[in-house]
């Protein structure tokens, strides 16, 4: 059976997913064990801290992965996939607020603090459930998607397309975080949800919680890539492609584009909610802030250098455009980090459209066979 | 000291022997203060009620010190004795019988007062002040006379309309006196309903509740006057907030069209996704400090100047960098629009982060010119003179695009590019120049918009990015490529959205109107004005 399955697997994923998939394994199983086995002064040992950080980064490569299925294979820019992200943080801090309980400062047994401040009397609606764990897991799910499928069913099947969808989607991500901003709508205003205590009785500020959340993260995004792959593998996947190069043609030719498109779109926003459900435990807070249409679009860059259409890619450019992130906003470099952010968008358009994994595929096949792969470029189809 | 102190003593007599004079010659209201005081100084209600009474009927310019006094509760007496003593505002203290300055005994206590008599008191004064020479006071007594709704003013009212000139203290004055006629039931009722017609030509909200509040136990033709009154300062009410709603609608509209038309260039026009475009508009802002710190360095009474010289050099300098992102970045991406957006949002963070470590991060005042300054009215609706300009400074800048583009070289060369990009190539225009050129001006519009926009909002590095989200929305709405269209649209949203503010809050508004943009796109993803013919295909 490993005999068969194996070079199957490896086919289908292709060498760099394989490779990808390999490095996330040996990510996941060395990081704990640094932590937990090294002694504190040894070179090799990874604070917790560092742990919660790369956490972080698997979260964003979900994201990143999620975006590159709609915009690499679909060719739908999508500049508020930070909102759908956001709406799947939002059903898991509405349950971990939950399981504060007589905790907070108030001590009051269901409301949360907040609301107790606004002095309301009784839950809202929209946080009916959200003590029991798989509701709120099924709603960062459904939530998103529920959104999204509206959302495109309403634009898809008017054809709106290009950067007019990118300006909308813009304004919706843009119109949620107006709302998410006031205090009425009954998510913590622009505080947002946070003091988090415990998650399925597990306190999440405990190392084991946090080491337990790292692992479920890169076996999400391993899940999330096989996912997506698949997705992209199939005959489906090969007429997302068809409709990115050619939407009139691929519509000739008899398919229901809307069809497809709503699917993938969908889908991808589903799992920008499962994303944003395991980010909030690790970093503890979520507040309408998220919902900042800078966010998408931050989001898209880290696709874009990471090489879009490749998947593997962009979940490689998420980890290291946040890693980047991360060592100029810590230090005397935090004034031009968004120097470093503004130029990579420049330079990845102009000179690198495929990315670091295609510079780099392109590098090695100049090295190897002589001749480079054809560019995989969202470049419009002929006009029809 | 002695000659001050002989002096005082001196002005003390004389001041003695001139009121005793005066209270000689204006025998019976002198008289009717004596009383007053008598009464004042028994210090009950009852007498204290009395007392006011006389004051106010006598008119005699001393007792209006002695009201204020009391109802100030600066009025004091003796317990057992005739003599009352008063504090003016300043601190100083004088006997109420002789008007000389002296000092109050130890065991003077004040004169009590409870709302009823607080009320009376309010009310005398207003009547006694009716004749004061000062016009502010006299304005300020019908105030109060309508306040007090004390019928025993009208008799004052009458003698102060008798010789009143001034034509804002007369209307006022009239008014008070139909406040004071229809209030009182004891009126004739044809007085009354005279009044109430005159009330009924108002449009503020005291007489319409005076009405409201008549029309309760009013019966036959007064009640049909005042509900015929009622309903139309009721209508008017509307009409004027109606107006004030459009007026403010016009003036959000006038921003967003501000913010919208480089745009409607650059985008509209030239097709390209300019993220940068709230950028350059900060940018704008920023030369308005630049040249008002220079005014004020170097020629600090020409300040005023500091704004219309601002708006040439923001135009050139806002210009000048969008050619440069043009020939730098954006000529690459011609045909790549998603690209396009994503390199210009990349300019747009270099941009904000090099105005944030040159200016830092807070936001900077630019001072208003004295010209935009103050307000005027406008049939009751306030209209300030910094929104006035705007709006008129906003369709100037629209009018001169429209020439720009209609009736210059290189706006007919503009649209043929549009139209027709290798047809224009083929006839000898330079397409190149051309394009740096539309983006020039598209930048160049959006920094004059700054300077405008620098004096409604906080010049700070994240001033663009909240102007560029509702900029696109109103070139996607009204039309890519249309300026009528963006005109239009800008105005729209402008009104829809203060016009939705009374009812949902102004975040709630901002919602709705996008949700509904959104909505709109689907059902017309070229906007309200699509171009027709071949340039949509492409």
């Amino acid at each position: 059976m490993a005999t068969s399955t194996g070079p199957r697997l490896i086919a289908f994923v292709e060498k760099r997913g394989a490779i990808f998939l390999a490095a996330l394994m040996a990510l996941i199983a060395i990081v704990p064990v640094c932590h937990l086995a090294l002694a504190p002064d040894s070179p090799f040992h990874i604070s917790i801290g560092t742990v919660v950080l790369i956490g972080k980064y698997l979260c964003y490569a979900i994201l990143a992965i999620a975006l590159d299925l709609v915009w690499g294979y679909c060719g739908i820019l999508s500049l508020g996939h930070g909102a759908f992200f956001a709406l799947g943080g939002y059903a898991m801090g509405m349950y971990l607020m939950r399981q504060i309980g007589t905790r907070g400062v108030y001590g009051h047994p269901v409301l949360p603090d907040f609301m107790v401040f606004l002095n309301w009397k009784e839950l809202p609606i929209p946080w009916w459930g959200f003590q029991s764990f798989p509701y709120a897991v099924a709603m960062a799910v459904l939530v998103p998607g529920a959104i999204a499928f509206v959302f495109g069913w309403l634009a898809f099947r008017s054809r709106v397309t290009g950067v007019y969808l990118s300006i909308i989607t813009q304004a919706v991500t843009y119109a949620l975080l107006l709302a998410f901003f006031r205090n009425d709508m009954g998510f913590g205003g622009n505080n947002g949800l946070t003091d988090f205590k415990d998650i399925l009785g597990f306190s999440v500020q405990s190392p084991g919680t946090r080491i337990a959340l790292f692992i479920i993260s890169g076996l999400t995004l391993m899940a999330s890539f096989l996912a997506a792959r698949a997705m992209a593998a199939s005959s489906f996947g090969k007429v997302l492609v068809a409709i990115r190069d050619g939407e009139t043609r691929t519509r000739f030719l008899g398919y229901r584009v809307e069809h497809y498109k709503l699917v993938v779109f969908t889908f991808s926003a589903m799992m920008a909610g499962i994303a944003g459900a395991l980010y909030v435990p690790q970093v503890g807070i979520i507040n309408p802030s998220e919902f900042a249409p800078t966010n998408s679009i931050e989001a898209v860059i880290w696709v874009a250098v990471g090489g879009r259409g490749t998947l593997v890619g962009a979940a490689i450019g998420a980890i290291v455009v946040n890693y980047l992130k991360t060592i100029f906003t810590t230090g005397w470099l935090a004034a031009y980090w968004l120097f470093a952010l503004g130029g990579l968008f420049v330079l990845v358009t102009l000179a690198m459209p495929r990315g670091i994994l295609g510079a780099w595929e392109d590098a090695q096949g100049r090295f190897f066979k002589a001749r480079p792969k054809p560019a995989a470029t969202n470049r419009p189809g002929p006009a029809p | 000291m002695p000659v001050p102190a002989f002096l005082r003593v001196l002005w003390a007599a004389l001041w003695l022997a001139l009121s005793s004079g005066l209270a000689v010659a204006q025998a019976p209201g002198a008289r009717d203060i004596e009383t007053a005081l008598d009464k004042l100084a028994a210090d009950s209600f009852g007498d204290t009620e009395a007392a006011i009474a006389l004051i106010a009927r006598s008119g005699v310019a001393a007792g209006v010190a002695i009201l204020e006094a009391l109802g100030d509760r600066r009025l004091f007496f003796v317990a057992g004795d005739t003599a009352v003593f008063y504090k003016d505002a300043a601190g100083r203290s004088f006997n109420a019988r002789s008007g000389v300055a002296t000092d109050i005994p130890a065991s003077a206590s004040s004169v009590r007062l409870n709302n009823r008599l607080r009320g009376q008191v309010q009310a005398a004064l207003g009547s006694m002040t009716l004749l004061s020479p000062d016009p502010a006071q006299r304005l300020k007594a019908a105030e109060t006379v309508v306040k007090s709704r004390d019928a025993s003013a009208l008799p004052t009212i009458d003698a102060a309309l008798a010789q009143e000139k001034d034509d804002g203290i007369r209307r006022a004055l009239e008014d008070a006196r139909a406040v004071l006629t229809l209030s009182s039931t004891a009126a004739p009722e044809p007085q009354r309903i005279a009044a109430a017609q005159r009330l009924a030509a108002n449009s503020d909200n005291e007489s319409l509740s005076l009405l409201r509040q008549m029309a309760g136990e009013a019966r036959g033709g007064l009640k049909d006057t005042l509900d015929r009154g009622i309903a139309a300062i009721e209508g008017r009410q509307k009409l004027q907030l109606a107006a004030q709603t459009v007026w403010f609608g016009i003036s959000l509209g006038s921003v967003l069209l501000l913010a919208a038309i480089g745009l409607a260039i650059t985008f509209g026009v030239m097709g390209v996704i300019n993220m940068a475009h709230g950028e350059m508009v900060m940018l704008g802002a920023y030369v308005t400090f630049l040249v008002q710190e220079g005014f004020r360095a170097k020629a600090p009474h020409l300040i005023d100047w500091s704004l219309p010289l601002a708006i040439p050099l923001a135009f050139l300098a806002t210009a000048l960098v969008g050619i440069a992102i043009e020939r730098g970045v954006i000529r690459f991406l011609y045909g790549r629009p998603l690209e396009t957006l994503l390199a210009t949002f990349g300019i747009s963070l270099i941009l904000q982060q090099a105005i944030r470590s040159w200016f830092g991060p807070t936001n900077l005042s630019v001072a208003s010119p004295s010209f935009m300054t103050g307000a005027f009215n406008v049939m009751g609706l306030q209209v300030t003179y910094g929104r006035l300009w705007i709006v008129v400074f906003t369709l100037v800048i629209f009018a001169l695009l429209l020439v720009i583009l209609k009736a210059t070289p290189l706006g007919l060369q503009m649209r043929a590019v549009t139209q027709n990009r290798r047809m224009a190539s083929a006839m000898g225009i330079r397409t190149r120049f051309v394009d740096m050129m539309t983006f020039g001006l598209g930048s160049g519009i959006a920094g004059m918009a700054g300077v405008a926009l620098s004096q409604i909002d906080n010049v700070s590095p994240n001033l663009g990015q909240s102007y560029i989200i509702d900029s696109f929305m109103v070139v996607v709405f009204g039309g890519v490529g249309n300026l009528w269209g963006t005109l239009f649209a800008a105005f729209t949203l402008g009104i829809a959205n203060k016009g939705l503010e009374p009812f949902a809050g102004a975040v709630l508004a901002k919602i709705a109107i996008l949700v509904l943009l959104i909505l709109f796109i689907q059902k017309r993803p070229r906007g309200l004005f699509a171009l027709k013919g071949r340039a949509v295909d492409q």
